[in-house]
């Protein structure tokens, strides 16, 4: 079951590289199950779902051989909504669940599904260790900024001060920025886009499924009924192109049309008008920085209230996976005997004595 | 002077000094090189949770007991014959267990004012006249291990370092043991360190010949091997038949074995040996808790692996969850629970059969789980191989009960032969099994009421599975009252439905007239057999029944309790097993527990049972 296709790179993406290819031609609407979508009218998941199912297409590897794990909360129930193979576990445990399966089965296109509670909060440590593990996984954290499923209270990414059921006079907690922790966490691809944004969507889950190792997405995700709009300033004509950092590769980093990014003596990043600076001045985006200090710069960027958000891929550092090295480990230590003989062999090794 | 030799049946040896004294080293080599002269063996570590507690005090005292016989025994034996006192902490802390007559042979170098003062001694043992009842030998082991090794060169630390080998090889001597072992197991050992390999080579040998020409012993002793049933045979601990068994486990299902663990005493053993086998094709995962250690098992699970999570207690309670989840995406997986004392962190190193209970009833909504406890060291290869069985076979977790005592206790095991193992082979799902071409998940076997396992990978099956509650046959998520009623009553059946696949309890009353009837579970077996036999051999009768699995209970277990007028139930918790048969078959059972830390003593469980025996 974990044969390769023996294709080279250009027959696929790079993290598929262990996972067979297929000729079949899918459409999006293979990968609908027969599931009825049970989410709220308006929430964000649909705007994913309808981008993941309408990107899966492009991986070009047979239905059966991909898995999505997930965890508890309304993004969780993702699994159901897709008509490959796949787990709905327990609060927080998806990374873990997902480590086991793609650590034992390199010829699996491992998806995991979590949220700010799930991801964050009851399964951070889960997340930050396959995240510096760098497992063959890709994980797309749904961002709502709130507890949906057990009715509004305060998450991990709330903002300070927040007013919610458990929080009547205001939040205490400051949040996490899902960025920056990623990047503290050792990840090689993290990334972040908007769920109303499709074609931002799809050119970032494309993007996270061609790096091999962990990779790890950011999805901001609005909750119409607990936290209405909270990425309103994001989305809105008018106010969008103000705030919006669209990261490209190699490209000027540029917030609308007159202003960009500069660096300062130490390495801080900061906002300039164009016309002031010189368009020379402006940063060019690298992914592929070695350090992570400039891409953990750039994910500071948007402190305190989404003043300058980017969006796009921060960090996108190849390095040897974990599952790829095991699989080595076990490669190197095999020998020509068979199991059966290499058991007897185990079982009798050490001081023996026999008796007539 | 040729020595006297004088012939013994049996000896029950205790070696006792500070942490750093190398006394597990040096009782382990003994125990090898007892094993590799064929008698039957049975041993008992005893150590402390800290790695290097203060030396020469009581906490930091480690200790490593031998019993080993020309016939079969049972246990490492209730009280030792010998003493092997390094300082005066192990000399205080162990012989209030010494019967009248023992050997005490002590260290004379560390009985300084200072060290005794330690301890609490006001004078000295040694010249006060308190031993009087023993033999004691007075040996300056550090000095005449450092004048030994002048010559070498080598830190003076290094030389007083090397003390115990010069005991070992004292010992080696008075018990005529086989040397090569033990040399060949120093050259591997120092392989890199020439200097210090030849010291404690040299040490070794120094002792020897101490024993050798010394008038203060007098007599060696020899105890021929025992007549065990033919084969090969070599030295088990528990924990390492258990990582055999699971090995062996996954070549016999044909499952690549997968071990999700978090390092925890006194289970970590099995995670290293696991991790030194991967030309067996088993990948071990050492996760950042026992959450994802269990977590991982089970993602690997649904992969088509032979999944497998190793603790103790409190890493038990961390796996309760994803246990649950195991139970409701009905998923094969191992569980293995070296037990230890508790609650809480409670004594980390000491043996405690507690959990009992929580691997029964330890989660959340009606969970129930196969439960299976190991009877001896050797045994756990076994067990490990029966869980296998169960778990595969049923689509179900599956948990061990093993314990501190089977994990670091050892004893001869006649290695089995590869061939004569059982087949697990697995059959995975690989066709539509539903109308149109569809797959249902929760269609289930109708003997075993297992569900099809079906793989990632295998097309046209592709199915979700989770926590939230199925629906019977296509497992897609139902909140219908009468589905879920059936579906909690399915998966019991299932758990229930697998005594009838397990053996029959055996009892052993040799009389067949016996009146009472001892029942335990898991690593008493040794204790409660020793002691059984030390009532027959003063005339009482009593059966014996030793319950290996533990949930479901074998069929004929009802019968069994029935047909004796008393059942005495021994345990090391506060009488789990016996609630659990009051409440299954309405026994009322004489629940006999002590929670020391400590397996039962032989002679402690015959008084129990005579007593009964009187009454009766």
């Amino acid at each position: 079951m974990s044969e390769s296709n023996g294709n080279g790179a250009d027959a696929g993406f790079k993290s598929l590289r262990l996972v067979p290819r297929t000729d079949t031609e899918y459409k999006m609407k293979d990968f609908k199950s027969d599931q009825e979508v049970r989410w709220c009218p308006g929430c964000g998941d649909y705007a994913i779902l309808a981008a993941f199912q309408g990107f899966l297409p492009e991986l070009g590897v047979p239905r059966e051989n991909i898995v999505i794990v997930s965890g508890i909360g309304c993004s969780s129930r993702f699994p159901y909504y897709l008509s490959t193979y796949g787990m709905h576990s327990i609060h927080g445990r998806a990374p873990a669940i997902a480590t086991g399966l793609a650590a034992s089965r390199p010829d699996l296109s491992v998806w995991v599904i979590t949220g700010d509670g799930d991801g964050l909060s009851i399964g951070g440590n889960h997340l930050i260790h396959a995240l510096r593990r760098n497992v063959n996984i890709n994980v797309l954290l749904f961002n709502n900024r709130i507890y949906g499923l057990t009715k509004g209270q305060y998450s991990p990414t709330s903002e300070t001060g927040k007013v919610t059921k458990s929080s009547p006079m205001g939040s205490l907690d400051t949040p996490f920025n899902p960025v920056s922790l990623a990047l503290g966490a050792e990840a090689g691809f993290v990334a972040r886009t908007v769920d109303s944004d499709r074609k931002h969507v799809t050119s970032v889950l494309r993007a996270a499924a061609e790096h091999e190792g962990a990779s790890f997405v950011e999805i901001y995700q609005n909750c119409p009924i607990f936290n209405d709009d909270a990425f309103e300033p994001l989305k809105d004509p008018g106010e969008r192109d103000m705030r919006l950092l669209r990261m490209e590769h190699g490209e000027p980093l540029r917030i609308g049309s007159d202003r960009g990014v500069v660096a300062g003596d130490y390495g801080e990043l900061s906002v300039a008008d164009v016309a002031e600076v010189g368009e020379d001045a402006l940063l060019r985006h690298d992914a592929h920085r070695a350090d992570p200090g400039y891409a953990f710069a750039l994910s500071r960027m948007d402190y305190p209230a989404f003043e300058h958000v980017p969006i796009g891929v921060f960090r996108d550092v190849d390095r040897p996976t974990y599952d790829g090295q095991m699989a080595d480990q076990l490669a190197a230590a095999r020998t020509e005997r068979g199991g059966q003989a290499e058991l007897a062999a185990l079982l009798s090794s050490g001081d023996t004595w026999t008796v007539d | 002077m040729t020595k006297q030799v004088q012939q013994i049946d049996r000896v029950i040896i205790r070696f006792a000094g500070d942490s750093g004294d190398g006394m597990q080293l040096t009782g382990d080599r003994f125990t090898q090189e007892t094993a590799s002269f064929g008698n039957d063996l049975s041993t008992l570590p005893n150590f402390p949770a800290e790695i290097r507690a203060p030396a020469g005090t009581l906490p930091g005292v480690s200790s490593f007991q031998l019993h080993f016989a020309d016939h079969d025994i049972m246990t490492p034996g209730d009280a030792p014959n010998v003493l092997v006192a390094m300082n005066p902490a192990a000399l205080k802390a162990n012989v209030e267990d010494l019967p009248r007559g023992a050997t005490v042979i002590v260290n004379t170098d560390e009985f300084t004012k200072r060290s005794l003062a330690k301890v609490g001694y006001d004078s000295d043992p040694l010249s006060d006249g308190s031993l009087s009842e023993y033999k004691v030998s007075q040996v300056p082991l550090t000095s005449m291990t450092v004048k030994a090794l002048e010559e070498f060169d080598i830190s003076k630390k290094d030389a007083q370092r090397a003390k115990n080998m010069f005991a070992l090889g004292l010992l080696s001597w008075m018990y005529n043991r086989p040397t090569e072992g033990t040399l060949g197991f120093l050259k591997s050992k120092f392989s890199g360190k020439p200097e210090i390999l030849a010291a404690n080579v040299a040490a070794f040998q120094a002792g020897w010949n101490f024993g050798e020409t010394t008038e203060d012993f007098a007599v060696s002793y020899e105890v021929k091997p025992a007549k065990l049933p033919s084969g090969t045979y070599r030295n088990i601990t528990g924990n390492l038949a258990i990582s055999y068994g699971l090995i062996a486990g996954s070549q016999l299902s044909g499952l690549p074995l997968f071990l999700g663990s978090y390092p925890i005493t006194p289970a970590s053993d099995i995670l290293h040996e696991l991790s030194r086998h991967k030309q067996l094709g088993v990948r071990t995962f050492q996760a950042e808790d026992e959450i994802a250690g269990v977590g991982a098992a089970l993602g690997a699970a649904f992969g088509g692996s032979l999944g497998v999570t190793t603790t103790s207690g409190p890493g038990m309670v961390l796996k309760a969850e994803s246990l649950g989840l195991a139970v409701m995406t009905e998923l094969p997986l191992l569980v293995i629970d070296v037990q230890r004392a508790g609650p809480s962190t409670g004594m980390p190193t000491k043996t405690e059969q507690a959990d009992l209970l929580m691997a029964m009833f330890g989660r959340n909504g009606e969970s129930p789980v196969p439960v299976l406890a190991p009877q001896s060291p050797s045994d756990c290869f076994d067990i490990a191989i029966e869980a296998t069985r169960i778990a595969t076979k049923y689509r179900t977790p599956v948990i061990v009960l093993s314990d501190g005592y089977l994990a670091n206790g050892s004893e001869p095991w006649r290695i089995p032969e590869v061939g004569g193992l059982p087949d697990l082979s697995v059959d995975f799902a690989t066709e539509p099994n539903g109308a149109d071409d569809s797959f249902q998940p929760y269609l289930r076997d109708p003997e075993t009421l297992a569900r099809p396992w079906a793989v990632p990978g295998t097309a046209g099956l592709e199915h979700r599975i989770g926590g939230i509650e199925k629906s019977d046959g296509t497992g897609n998520i139902s909140y219908s009252p009468s589905n879920h009623d059936l579906m909690v009553r399915s998966r019991q059946a299932k758990v229930d439905g697998i005594a009838r696949d397990i053996p029959e309890l055996q009892v052993d009353d040799p009389t067949g007239d016996a009146d009472v009837l001892v029942l335990g579970w898991g690593g008493t077996y040794g204790s409660i057999g020793a002691g059984v036999r030390r009532v027959r051999r003063a005339g009482g009768k009593v059966a014996q029944a030793h319950l290996r699995h533990l949930n479901p209970f074998p069929e004929n277990l009802g019968a069994v309790l029935g047909s004796y007028d008393r059942v005495v139930v021994p345990e090391i918790n506060l009488g789990q097993l016996s609630m659990l048969l009051r409440s299954r078959y309405l026994v009322d059972v004489i629940s006999y527990t002590k929670v020391r830390g400590l397996p039962f003593k032989a002679e402690e469980l015959a008084g129990v049972v005579q007593e009964v025996i009187d009454r009766v």
